[in-house]
């Protein structure tokens, strides 16, 4: 009986998102055999501790263990790859969050995004599907992921500090430099240093996130 | 707010994640310097090209055919802890087997059935989580995942986040255009909240997976000055929540039902 109604729950709450999980899977270790092998593991551990979930969103909760499985992965077999991850985050202080150093004439810029809304631009959407994709794939670790959570899966910032253990701000900044560069892959260039006479302000960014109390 | 600051913020604010000052302070910012205004265009099209570009992967049929039987395996079902004696026994026993098999079953069916209609018995709970919901939503970008007026937009696009389809129509001949739809988690289930406008309020319809309820008639609560109209319906739960009048929400809900 016990085992009938688990098996319903955990088919209604978890399964719709096993396509999340591969996904995610997929785009942290980037390539199929090893995303299906730890999308599976993720799953059987989802299995096991489902006792542990107590509602929630599934999802986040699923891709959490998605994670966790993928970086013990990275860790073990790909040691660079995973330290290089902290060393990428080590040297992106939240304050140059999407607005990386480089300065560019800033008529170009606006002729590339007016191009890039043009009709033209539907007609090269395959290319840019190919730049997009490899240019999130050979973003950092940390960018790739929040990227993917919150482009792909359309999570809250809330719900993806959770997935990954950073604050919300870090989220944020992730997602500002992980946007700069596909920006950067899909031909535009990168966006104009503003110089502002007056310093930044001591804020805390966080504070500024909806949720970020609850 | 200075540029330093509005950079800081702005995938915030293209997200829709800000807190309302913010957002009205970056907002204020962009009307007076063009140059952040750009990089807010910039990243909304790079949003909508990731969009557009369709890089999800789904999982491969392989690795759902062993999940499937993994979860399977974990979680058995009692009429299955019959089975394995089976052999052992000679035909006529078998026949015993397959009663008491057939009469757990039974009770199976009994206790799910019991448990169905308590699940729907927090309807008032459940009003609330989806009052608060629709007031959430009010604010600033929060009432759309997906944005359009297209049914056919909207729909495909709760393929695979939902373990059921929702219908979705757009009334706009009859006053009531279709403005968006989003994913929500409501009630401990996943739900499809589809966003419609009369004049200048806005509807918001939660539809929720009841498989195995019976039809219901409409059920109408007024909650902190929101109408909720709610029905169930084809398995499924409705609910309609509108700072709309009594009258025309009832309207609304008709011709949903239709």
């Amino acid at each position: 009986m016990n085992g009938a109604v688990q098996r319903e729950q955990f088919t209604q709450l978890v399964m719709p998102h096993l396509d999340a999980a591969y996904n995610l899977a997929r785009w942290l270790v980037r390539n199929p055999q090893d995303a299906e092998d730890l999308a599976q593991e993720a799953m059987l551990r989802a299995v096991r501790f489902f006792d542990g979930f107590r509602g929630g969103d599934p999802r986040a909760w699923l891709l959490t263990i998605v994670r966790h499985t993928c970086y013990s992965w990275l860790t073990r077999n790909r040691p660079a790859e995973a330290a290089e991850a902290f060393d990428e985050e080590a040297h992106s202080g939240g304050a140059q969050a999407g607005a990386s150093a480089s300065s560019t004439s800033a008529m170009m810029t606006t002729a590339r995004s007016e191009y890039y809304s043009s009709p033209e631009a539907q007609v090269i959407a395959q290319s840019e599907a190919g730049r997009l994709r490899q240019g999130l794939d050979s973003l950092p670790l940390v960018f790739r992921e929040a990227v993917v959570l919150r482009e792909l899966e359309g999570i809250s910032y809330k719900e993806i500090a959770e997935i990954s253990g950073v604050s919300i701000g870090t989220v944020m900044s992730r997602i500002a430099r992980g946007r700069e560069r596909l920006r950067q892959a899909l031909g535009n260039p990168p966006a104009p240093l503003i110089i502002t006479e007056a310093g930044p302000k001591p804020q805390t960014k966080a504070a500024a996130i909806k949720g970020q109390t609850s | 707010m200075t540029c330093e600051e509005s950079k800081r913020l702005l995938a915030g604010y293209v997200d829709g994640e800000l807190d309302l000052v913010h957002s009205v302070e970056i907002e204020d910012h962009l009307r007076a310097c063009s140059e952040c205004a750009k990089l807010v265009e910039m990243d909304r099209s790079v949003r909508s090209a990731i969009a557009q570009s369709h890089l999800q992967f789904t999982a491969p049929e392989s690795l759902r055919r062993k999940v499937e039987a993994a979860v399977a395996n974990a979680f058995p079902e009692e009429a299955r802890s019959t089975k394995s004696p089976a052999v052992k026994f000679p035909r006529r026993e078998r026949a015993w087997q397959w009663a008491f098999a057939a009469a757990a079953m039974l009770l199976f069916a009994v206790i799910a059935w019991k448990l169905v209609p308590q699940r729907q018995t927090n309807f008032d709970s459940a009003s609330d989580e989806f009052v608060s919901n629709h007031i959430r939503s009010l604010l600033p970008g929060h009432l759309a995942d997906v944005e359009s007026t297209d049914q056919h937009t909207v729909k495909p696009w709760f393929n695979g986040k939902l373990d059921f389809s929702p219908p979705v129509q757009n009334f706009e001949p009859q006053g009531y255009p279709l403005v968006a739809g989003r994913l929500e988690y409501v009630d401990h289930k996943p739900a499809a909240a589809l966003v419609y406008q009369r004049r200048k309020h806005y509807i918001t319809e939660f539809i929720v997976n009841a498989r195995g309820a019976q039809d219901t008639a409409e059920t109408r609560s007024t909650q902190q000055g929101y109408n909720v109209i709610a029905w169930t319906h084809d398995s499924l739960h409705f609910w309609i929540v509108s700072d709309l009048n009594t009258i025309e929400l009832e309207d609304f809900a008709h011709l949903l039902r239709q």
